[in-house]
Protein backbone atom coordinates (compact mmCIF):
# COMPACT_ATOMS: atom_id res chain seq x y z
CA UNK A 1 0.00 0.00 0.00
CA UNK A 2 1.18 3.48 -0.95
CA UNK A 3 2.22 4.99 1.89
CA UNK A 4 0.41 9.08 2.32
CA UNK A 5 2.80 12.06 2.92
CA UNK A 6 0.23 13.66 4.08
CA UNK A 7 -1.95 12.14 6.08
CA UNK A 8 -5.92 11.20 4.88
CA UNK A 9 -9.21 13.33 6.64
CA UNK A 10 -12.44 11.43 6.39
CA UNK A 11 -14.76 14.11 5.65
CA UNK A 12 -13.82 16.81 3.66
CA UNK A 13 -11.95 18.37 0.57
CA UNK A 14 -8.30 17.66 -0.99
CA UNK A 15 -6.82 19.72 -3.11
CA UNK A 16 -4.35 18.21 -5.22
CA UNK A 17 -2.15 18.99 -7.83
CA UNK A 18 -1.16 22.08 -6.98
CA UNK A 19 1.88 23.99 -8.45
CA UNK A 20 4.29 23.79 -5.71
CA UNK A 21 5.12 27.12 -5.38
CA UNK A 22 1.14 27.95 -5.16
CA UNK A 23 0.28 25.95 -2.36
CA UNK A 24 0.30 28.94 0.16
CA UNK A 25 -1.46 31.27 -2.46
CA UNK A 26 -4.52 28.88 -2.55
CA UNK A 27 -4.17 28.41 1.35
CA UNK A 28 -4.99 31.96 1.62
CA UNK A 29 -7.31 31.71 -0.74
CA UNK A 30 -9.41 29.43 1.50
CA UNK A 31 -8.30 31.67 4.70
CA UNK A 32 -7.70 28.76 6.25
CA UNK A 33 -6.51 30.67 9.78
CA UNK A 34 -10.36 30.48 10.37
CA UNK A 35 -10.91 27.17 10.05
CA UNK A 36 -11.39 25.45 12.98
CA UNK A 37 -10.76 21.57 11.72
CA UNK A 38 -7.78 19.75 10.84
CA UNK A 39 -6.04 21.25 7.42
CA UNK A 40 -3.01 19.80 6.60
CA UNK A 41 -0.58 20.83 3.98
CA UNK A 42 2.30 19.41 2.05
CA UNK A 43 4.18 21.07 -0.36
CA UNK A 44 7.27 20.23 -2.35
CA UNK A 45 5.97 16.57 -3.34
CA UNK A 46 7.04 14.79 -5.72
CA UNK A 47 4.94 15.10 -8.70
CA UNK A 48 5.18 12.84 -11.77
CA UNK A 49 2.83 15.74 -13.39
CA UNK A 50 4.27 19.02 -11.79
CA UNK A 51 7.99 18.15 -11.15
CA UNK A 52 6.92 19.50 -7.05
CA UNK A 53 3.20 20.00 -5.66
CA UNK A 54 1.34 21.07 -3.07
CA UNK A 55 -1.84 19.10 -1.52
CA UNK A 56 -4.17 20.89 0.98
CA UNK A 57 -6.41 18.81 3.01
CA UNK A 58 -9.05 20.29 4.91
CA UNK A 59 -11.74 18.63 7.41
CA UNK A 60 -15.31 19.52 7.36
CA UNK A 61 -15.15 21.85 4.48
CA UNK A 62 -16.87 21.73 0.67
CA UNK A 63 -15.64 25.12 -1.27
CA UNK A 64 -17.61 27.38 -2.91
CA UNK A 65 -18.06 28.52 -6.48
CA UNK A 66 -16.11 31.26 -5.78
CA UNK A 67 -13.43 30.26 -4.65
CA UNK A 68 -13.08 27.20 -7.06
CA UNK A 69 -12.53 29.94 -9.33
CA UNK A 70 -9.77 31.44 -7.67
CA UNK A 71 -7.67 28.60 -7.44
CA UNK A 72 -8.37 28.05 -10.90
CA UNK A 73 -6.38 31.23 -11.70
CA UNK A 74 -3.30 29.99 -9.14
CA UNK A 75 -3.12 26.49 -9.41
CA UNK A 76 -4.74 25.97 -13.00
CA UNK A 77 -3.76 22.20 -12.77
CA UNK A 78 -4.88 21.66 -9.22
CA UNK A 79 -7.62 18.55 -8.76
CA UNK A 80 -10.48 18.90 -6.42
CA UNK A 81 -11.53 15.84 -4.41
CA UNK A 82 -14.96 15.73 -2.05
CA UNK A 83 -14.04 13.50 1.04
CA UNK A 84 -16.83 10.95 2.76
CA UNK A 85 -16.64 8.33 5.30
CA UNK A 86 -12.90 8.35 4.09
CA UNK A 87 -13.93 7.76 0.13
CA UNK A 88 -13.06 9.97 -2.80
CA UNK A 89 -17.41 10.85 -3.54
CA UNK A 90 -16.28 13.28 -6.15
CA UNK A 91 -13.25 14.71 -8.21
CA UNK A 92 -13.04 17.25 -10.51
CA UNK A 93 -10.33 19.65 -12.11
CA UNK A 94 -10.72 23.19 -11.38
CA UNK A 95 -11.54 24.77 -14.41
CA UNK A 96 -10.70 28.66 -14.90
CA UNK A 97 -14.32 30.74 -15.99
CA UNK A 98 -14.74 32.43 -19.01
CA UNK A 99 -15.14 35.32 -17.27
CA UNK A 100 -14.42 36.71 -13.96
CA UNK A 101 -16.19 39.58 -11.74
CA UNK A 102 -15.64 40.97 -8.26
CA UNK A 103 -12.80 39.01 -7.29
CA UNK A 104 -9.76 40.32 -9.01
CA UNK A 105 -7.83 43.75 -8.85
CA UNK A 106 -6.80 45.19 -12.41
CA UNK A 107 -3.19 45.54 -12.37
CA UNK A 108 -3.28 49.09 -14.11
CA UNK A 109 -3.08 51.84 -11.07
CA UNK A 110 -4.95 54.20 -13.91
CA UNK A 111 -8.02 51.57 -14.41
CA UNK A 112 -11.30 52.54 -13.37
CA UNK A 113 -12.06 50.12 -11.42
CA UNK A 114 -9.72 51.12 -9.17
CA UNK A 115 -10.70 54.20 -8.50
CA UNK A 116 -14.35 53.93 -8.71
CA UNK A 117 -16.85 51.83 -6.34
CA UNK A 118 -17.48 49.15 -9.12
CA UNK A 119 -17.17 45.62 -9.53
CA UNK A 120 -13.95 44.69 -11.53
CA UNK A 121 -14.74 42.28 -14.43
CA UNK A 122 -12.47 40.50 -16.46
CA UNK A 123 -12.83 38.47 -19.76
CA UNK A 124 -10.54 35.37 -20.30
CA UNK A 125 -9.07 35.86 -23.55
CA UNK A 126 -6.65 32.39 -22.95
CA UNK A 127 -6.77 29.68 -20.73
CA UNK A 128 -3.30 27.93 -21.00
CA UNK A 129 -0.91 30.32 -20.20
CA UNK A 130 -3.48 32.75 -18.56
CA UNK A 131 -4.09 35.92 -20.32
CA UNK A 132 -7.38 38.14 -19.10
CA UNK A 133 -8.57 41.39 -20.62
CA UNK A 134 -9.97 44.03 -17.85
CA UNK A 135 -13.30 44.68 -19.05
CA UNK A 136 -12.83 48.22 -18.29
CA UNK A 137 -9.53 49.16 -19.38
CA UNK A 138 -8.79 46.62 -21.65
CA UNK A 139 -4.76 45.58 -20.68
CA UNK A 140 -4.26 42.36 -20.51
CA UNK A 141 -2.79 40.48 -17.48
CA UNK A 142 -0.86 37.33 -16.80
CA UNK A 143 -0.58 34.74 -14.17
CA UNK A 144 2.19 37.30 -12.49
CA UNK A 145 0.19 40.19 -13.01
CA UNK A 146 -2.72 38.50 -10.72
CA UNK A 147 -3.88 39.87 -7.83
CA UNK A 148 -6.95 38.70 -5.79
CA UNK A 149 -9.07 40.55 -3.42
CA UNK B 1 -27.19 44.71 -43.42
CA UNK B 2 -25.61 46.35 -41.29
CA UNK B 3 -26.93 49.08 -38.30
CA UNK B 4 -24.66 50.81 -36.20
CA UNK B 5 -28.11 52.42 -34.24
CA UNK B 6 -27.53 52.63 -30.70
CA UNK B 7 -24.21 51.01 -30.24
CA UNK B 8 -21.71 52.85 -27.94
CA UNK B 9 -18.24 53.80 -29.49
CA UNK B 10 -15.90 52.47 -26.89
CA UNK B 11 -12.86 50.72 -28.18
CA UNK B 12 -11.87 49.76 -32.01
CA UNK B 13 -12.07 46.58 -30.71
CA UNK B 14 -15.89 46.58 -30.59
CA UNK B 15 -16.33 46.74 -34.64
CA UNK B 16 -16.03 44.15 -37.17
CA UNK B 17 -13.76 44.87 -40.43
CA UNK B 18 -17.10 45.55 -42.05
CA UNK B 19 -18.42 47.73 -39.80
CA UNK B 20 -15.35 50.19 -40.04
CA UNK B 21 -15.50 49.76 -43.89
CA UNK B 22 -19.40 50.83 -43.50
CA UNK B 23 -19.08 53.62 -41.29
CA UNK B 24 -15.76 55.19 -43.51
CA UNK B 25 -18.54 54.63 -46.98
CA UNK B 26 -20.86 56.57 -44.74
CA UNK B 27 -18.40 59.39 -43.62
CA UNK B 28 -17.49 59.78 -47.42
CA UNK B 29 -21.36 60.40 -47.97
CA UNK B 30 -21.66 62.67 -45.18
CA UNK B 31 -18.60 64.99 -46.85
CA UNK B 32 -19.57 64.77 -50.79
CA UNK B 33 -23.71 65.65 -50.02
CA UNK B 34 -22.41 68.00 -46.98
CA UNK B 35 -24.41 68.64 -43.49
CA UNK B 36 -28.57 69.01 -43.16
CA UNK B 37 -30.55 68.99 -40.19
CA UNK B 38 -30.76 65.20 -39.44
CA UNK B 39 -30.21 65.67 -35.77
CA UNK B 40 -32.64 68.90 -35.12
CA UNK B 41 -33.81 68.07 -31.96
CA UNK B 42 -31.36 66.08 -30.67
CA UNK B 43 -29.17 66.81 -27.89
CA UNK B 44 -25.44 65.72 -27.18
CA UNK B 45 -23.19 65.99 -23.63
CA UNK B 46 -19.91 66.98 -24.04
CA UNK B 47 -18.21 65.76 -20.83
CA UNK B 48 -14.64 66.04 -20.93
CA UNK B 49 -13.69 65.19 -17.54
CA UNK B 50 -9.90 66.26 -19.31
CA UNK B 51 -8.75 68.77 -21.08
CA UNK B 52 -9.14 68.74 -25.04
CA UNK B 53 -9.63 71.50 -27.58
CA UNK B 54 -9.99 69.72 -31.29
CA UNK B 55 -11.92 67.05 -30.13
CA UNK B 56 -14.75 68.55 -28.26
CA UNK B 57 -15.12 70.95 -30.35
CA UNK B 58 -14.87 68.84 -33.30
CA UNK B 59 -17.73 66.75 -31.55
CA UNK B 60 -19.65 70.26 -31.11
CA UNK B 61 -19.29 71.68 -34.47
CA UNK B 62 -20.17 68.09 -36.07
CA UNK B 63 -23.71 68.17 -33.98
CA UNK B 64 -24.46 71.89 -34.22
CA UNK B 65 -23.82 71.13 -38.88
CA UNK B 66 -26.41 68.41 -37.97
CA UNK B 67 -28.86 70.60 -36.23
CA UNK B 68 -28.39 69.36 -32.69
CA UNK B 69 -27.48 71.08 -29.68
CA UNK B 70 -24.84 70.56 -27.49
CA UNK B 71 -24.48 71.09 -23.48
CA UNK B 72 -21.67 70.11 -21.35
CA UNK B 73 -18.34 70.70 -19.28
CA UNK B 74 -14.82 70.89 -20.21
CA UNK B 75 -12.97 71.12 -16.74
CA UNK B 76 -12.89 68.53 -13.77
CA UNK B 77 -13.50 71.25 -11.73
CA UNK B 78 -16.89 72.39 -13.23
CA UNK B 79 -18.37 68.84 -12.25
CA UNK B 80 -20.12 67.50 -9.29
CA UNK B 81 -16.63 65.06 -9.28
CA UNK B 82 -15.33 67.49 -7.21
CA UNK B 83 -18.11 66.63 -4.16
CA UNK B 84 -17.69 63.30 -4.30
CA UNK B 85 -20.02 62.15 -6.82
CA UNK B 86 -19.53 58.56 -8.48
CA UNK B 87 -18.75 58.72 -12.31
CA UNK B 88 -21.70 56.22 -12.45
CA UNK B 89 -24.08 58.39 -10.61
CA UNK B 90 -23.04 61.77 -12.58
CA UNK B 91 -23.44 60.14 -15.91
CA UNK B 92 -27.08 57.90 -14.95
CA UNK B 93 -28.16 61.80 -14.26
CA UNK B 94 -26.54 63.74 -17.20
CA UNK B 95 -28.40 60.68 -19.57
CA UNK B 96 -31.86 62.28 -18.55
CA UNK B 97 -30.74 65.90 -20.50
CA UNK B 98 -29.56 64.73 -23.20
CA UNK B 99 -29.88 61.84 -26.14
CA UNK B 100 -26.29 60.84 -26.66
CA UNK B 101 -22.93 61.12 -24.42
CA UNK B 102 -19.57 62.10 -25.59
CA UNK B 103 -17.10 61.08 -22.74
CA UNK B 104 -13.11 62.35 -22.19
CA UNK B 105 -11.58 61.15 -18.79
CA UNK B 106 -8.40 60.89 -17.49
CA UNK B 107 -9.27 57.24 -16.31
CA UNK B 108 -8.97 54.25 -18.71
CA UNK B 109 -12.19 52.29 -19.04
CA UNK B 110 -14.24 55.37 -17.66
CA UNK B 111 -16.11 55.27 -21.18
CA UNK B 112 -17.09 51.62 -20.93
CA UNK B 113 -18.13 52.40 -17.34
CA UNK B 114 -20.46 54.91 -18.59
CA UNK B 115 -21.57 52.72 -21.11
CA UNK B 116 -22.37 49.96 -18.95
CA UNK B 117 -24.86 52.35 -16.31
CA UNK B 118 -26.56 54.39 -19.41
CA UNK B 119 -29.16 53.37 -21.94
CA UNK B 120 -28.05 55.83 -24.72
CA UNK B 121 -25.19 55.53 -26.82
CA UNK B 122 -22.01 56.27 -25.56
CA UNK B 123 -18.89 57.62 -27.58
CA UNK B 124 -14.97 57.21 -25.95
CA UNK B 125 -13.30 60.66 -27.12
CA UNK B 126 -10.07 59.24 -25.31
CA UNK B 127 -9.84 57.16 -21.31
CA UNK B 128 -6.64 58.03 -20.36
CA UNK B 129 -3.90 56.18 -21.94
CA UNK B 130 -6.39 53.24 -23.80
CA UNK B 131 -8.61 54.12 -26.80
CA UNK B 132 -9.22 57.03 -28.94
CA UNK B 133 -11.92 55.64 -31.38
CA UNK B 134 -13.04 58.36 -33.14
CA UNK B 135 -9.70 59.63 -33.58
CA UNK B 136 -8.91 56.19 -35.54
CA UNK B 137 -11.64 56.48 -37.60
CA UNK B 138 -10.72 59.77 -38.88
CA UNK B 139 -6.93 58.68 -39.25
CA UNK B 140 -8.45 55.40 -41.12
CA UNK B 141 -10.86 57.71 -43.54
CA UNK B 142 -7.23 60.03 -44.16
CA UNK B 143 -5.70 56.89 -44.67
CA UNK B 144 -7.94 55.58 -47.60
CA UNK B 145 -8.44 58.94 -49.06
CA UNK B 146 -4.79 59.49 -49.26
CA UNK B 147 -3.71 56.03 -50.68
CA UNK B 148 -6.92 54.99 -51.64
CA UNK B 149 -7.03 51.68 -49.60
CA UNK B 150 -6.74 50.44 -46.15
CA UNK B 151 -5.17 47.31 -47.76
CA UNK B 152 -1.72 45.73 -47.44
CA UNK B 153 0.04 49.03 -45.93
CA UNK B 154 2.97 49.46 -44.55
CA UNK B 155 2.76 51.30 -41.36
CA UNK B 156 5.00 53.34 -39.23
CA UNK B 157 4.53 54.79 -36.08
CA UNK B 158 6.26 56.99 -34.18
CA UNK B 159 6.85 58.38 -30.88
CA UNK B 160 4.84 57.77 -27.82
CA UNK B 161 3.87 54.27 -28.32
CA UNK B 162 3.21 53.50 -24.35
CA UNK B 163 1.09 56.28 -23.97
CA UNK B 164 0.20 57.25 -27.47
CA UNK B 165 -3.60 55.83 -27.45
CA UNK B 166 -4.74 57.00 -31.08
CA UNK B 167 -1.59 54.85 -31.77
CA UNK B 168 -3.01 51.99 -30.07
CA UNK B 169 -6.44 52.30 -31.90
CA UNK B 170 -5.42 52.50 -35.56
CA UNK B 171 -2.64 49.26 -34.60
CA UNK B 172 -6.05 47.47 -33.29
CA UNK B 173 -8.15 48.64 -36.61
CA UNK B 174 -5.29 48.29 -39.19
CA UNK B 175 -4.77 45.07 -37.87
CA UNK B 176 -7.93 44.03 -40.33
CA UNK B 177 -6.19 45.19 -43.24
CA UNK B 178 -2.90 42.73 -43.36
CA UNK B 179 -0.81 45.50 -42.65
CA UNK B 180 2.93 45.46 -41.64
CA UNK B 181 3.52 47.63 -38.85
CA UNK B 182 6.85 49.17 -37.57
CA UNK B 183 6.81 50.71 -33.94
CA UNK B 184 9.61 53.24 -33.48
CA UNK B 185 10.14 54.36 -30.74
CA UNK B 186 12.30 55.03 -27.47
CA UNK B 187 12.70 51.88 -25.36
CA UNK B 188 11.19 53.77 -22.15
CA UNK B 189 8.33 54.22 -24.79
CA UNK B 190 8.01 50.77 -26.40
CA UNK B 191 4.09 49.57 -27.29
CA UNK B 192 2.80 47.81 -24.10
CA UNK B 193 2.97 44.30 -24.39
CA UNK B 194 -0.90 44.03 -24.14
CA UNK B 195 -1.44 45.48 -28.08
CA UNK B 196 1.22 43.22 -29.20
CA UNK B 197 0.01 40.23 -28.18
CA UNK B 198 -3.34 41.55 -29.39
CA UNK B 199 -2.25 42.05 -32.68
CA UNK B 200 0.23 38.40 -32.71
CA UNK B 201 -3.66 36.62 -31.45
CA UNK B 202 -4.51 38.23 -35.21
CA UNK B 203 -1.39 37.07 -37.11
CA UNK B 204 -0.21 40.93 -37.68
CA UNK B 205 3.58 40.66 -38.98
CA UNK B 206 4.75 44.23 -36.80
CA UNK B 207 8.80 45.02 -35.92
CA UNK B 208 10.21 46.93 -33.05
CA UNK B 209 12.53 49.69 -33.60
CA UNK B 210 14.54 52.60 -32.38
CA UNK B 211 15.46 54.43 -35.36
CA UNK B 212 13.27 55.75 -38.14
CA UNK B 213 15.98 55.23 -40.76
CA UNK B 214 16.23 51.44 -40.36
CA UNK B 215 12.88 51.07 -41.66
CA UNK B 216 11.47 54.34 -43.59
CA UNK B 217 11.93 53.16 -46.77
CA UNK B 218 9.17 50.69 -46.15
CA UNK B 219 6.57 52.92 -44.91
CA UNK B 220 3.29 53.94 -47.03
CA UNK B 221 2.27 55.68 -43.95
CA UNK B 222 4.48 57.18 -40.78
CA UNK B 223 1.59 57.81 -38.23
CA UNK B 224 3.75 60.61 -35.43
CA UNK B 225 2.57 61.33 -31.92
CA UNK B 226 3.56 63.78 -29.66
CA UNK B 227 5.26 62.86 -26.68
CA UNK B 228 2.91 63.35 -24.01
CA UNK B 229 4.41 65.72 -21.10
CA UNK B 230 0.67 65.02 -18.86
CA UNK B 231 1.47 61.13 -18.75
CA UNK B 232 4.50 61.16 -17.19
CA UNK B 233 4.60 60.80 -13.51
CA UNK B 234 8.51 62.10 -13.44
CA UNK B 235 9.61 64.87 -15.16
CA UNK B 236 13.33 63.71 -15.59
CA UNK B 237 11.87 60.81 -17.45
CA UNK B 238 9.78 63.09 -20.15
CA UNK B 239 13.22 65.38 -20.23
CA UNK B 240 15.12 62.11 -21.30
CA UNK B 241 13.11 61.66 -24.21
CA UNK B 242 11.52 65.33 -25.06
CA UNK B 243 12.56 66.29 -28.38
CA UNK B 244 13.81 62.88 -29.59
CA UNK B 245 12.49 62.81 -33.17
CA UNK B 246 12.73 65.65 -35.46
CA UNK B 247 10.71 65.34 -38.79
CA UNK B 248 11.63 68.11 -40.70
CA UNK B 249 11.93 69.05 -44.49
CA UNK B 250 16.00 68.15 -44.51
CA UNK B 251 15.24 65.29 -42.34
CA UNK B 252 12.65 64.49 -44.63
CA UNK B 253 14.99 64.77 -47.80
CA UNK B 254 17.92 62.71 -46.50
CA UNK B 255 15.49 59.99 -45.21
CA UNK B 256 15.18 57.43 -47.96
CA UNK B 257 11.08 57.30 -48.25
CA UNK B 258 8.94 56.47 -50.63
CA UNK B 259 7.63 59.27 -53.19
CA UNK B 260 4.47 58.69 -52.12
CA UNK B 261 5.35 58.57 -48.11
CA UNK B 262 2.03 60.17 -46.03
CA UNK B 263 2.47 61.84 -42.96
CA UNK B 264 -0.39 61.78 -40.10
CA UNK B 265 -0.32 62.90 -36.48
CA UNK B 266 -3.64 63.45 -34.42
CA UNK B 267 -2.35 66.76 -33.47
CA UNK B 268 -1.28 68.98 -31.07
CA UNK B 269 2.36 68.41 -32.02
CA UNK B 270 5.14 70.07 -30.22
CA UNK B 271 8.63 69.62 -31.51
CA UNK B 272 8.19 66.00 -33.28
CA UNK B 273 7.35 67.90 -36.53
CA UNK B 274 8.94 70.62 -37.78
CA UNK B 275 6.52 73.52 -39.51
CA UNK B 276 8.97 73.28 -42.55
CA UNK B 277 7.06 69.72 -43.33
CA UNK B 278 3.71 71.65 -43.98
CA UNK B 279 4.42 72.32 -47.70
CA UNK B 280 5.96 69.16 -48.06
CA UNK B 281 3.91 66.10 -50.26
CA UNK B 282 3.94 64.03 -47.13
CA UNK B 283 1.97 65.98 -44.62
CA UNK B 284 -1.61 65.34 -44.40
CA UNK B 285 -1.91 66.29 -41.33
CA UNK B 286 -4.17 69.50 -41.54
CA UNK B 287 -6.49 67.02 -44.26
CA UNK B 288 -6.69 64.34 -41.44
CA UNK B 289 -8.02 67.00 -39.09
CA UNK B 290 -10.64 68.61 -41.01
CA UNK B 291 -11.82 65.41 -41.52
CA UNK B 292 -12.66 64.95 -38.09
CA UNK B 293 -15.68 66.71 -39.00
CA UNK B 294 -17.21 64.68 -41.40
CA UNK B 295 -16.45 61.65 -39.39
CA UNK B 296 -17.56 63.01 -36.30
CA UNK B 297 -20.82 63.85 -38.05
CA UNK B 298 -21.52 60.34 -39.47
CA UNK B 299 -20.41 58.80 -35.98
CA UNK B 300 -23.33 60.83 -34.46
CA UNK B 301 -26.14 60.10 -37.05
CA UNK B 302 -25.40 56.70 -37.15
CA UNK B 303 -25.72 55.68 -33.46
CA UNK B 304 -28.87 58.19 -33.60
CA UNK B 305 -29.61 56.08 -36.06
CA UNK B 306 -30.18 59.18 -38.41
CA UNK B 307 -28.43 57.59 -41.64
CA UNK B 308 -27.78 54.10 -42.50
Amino acid sequence: MKKLEVSAIEEGTVIDQIASKSTFKVANILNIQDIDQVVLIGFNLSSKKLGRKGIIKIGGKLLTQEEVNKISLIAPDATVNIIKDSEVVKKFKVAIPDSIEEFLKCFNPNCVSNHQKIQSRFHVINKNPIRIRCHYCERHMGEDDIELV
Amino acid sequence: MISLKSKDIISILDFTKEEILYILDLSKRMEKEGSSDILKGKVLANLFFEPSTRTRLSFETAMKRLGGEVVGFDELGKTSTVKGESLRDSVKIIEGYCDIIVLRHFLEGASRLTADSVNIPVINAGDGASQHPTQTFVDLYTIKKVKGKLENLSIGFLGDLKYGRTAHSLAYAMANFNAEMYFISPPSLRIPKDYLEELESRNVSYHEVESINEVSSKLDILYCTRIQKERFADPVEYEKVRGIYKLSKSVMDELNVKDDLKILHPLPRVDEMDESLDATSYAVYFQQAHSGIPVRETLLATVLGAIQ
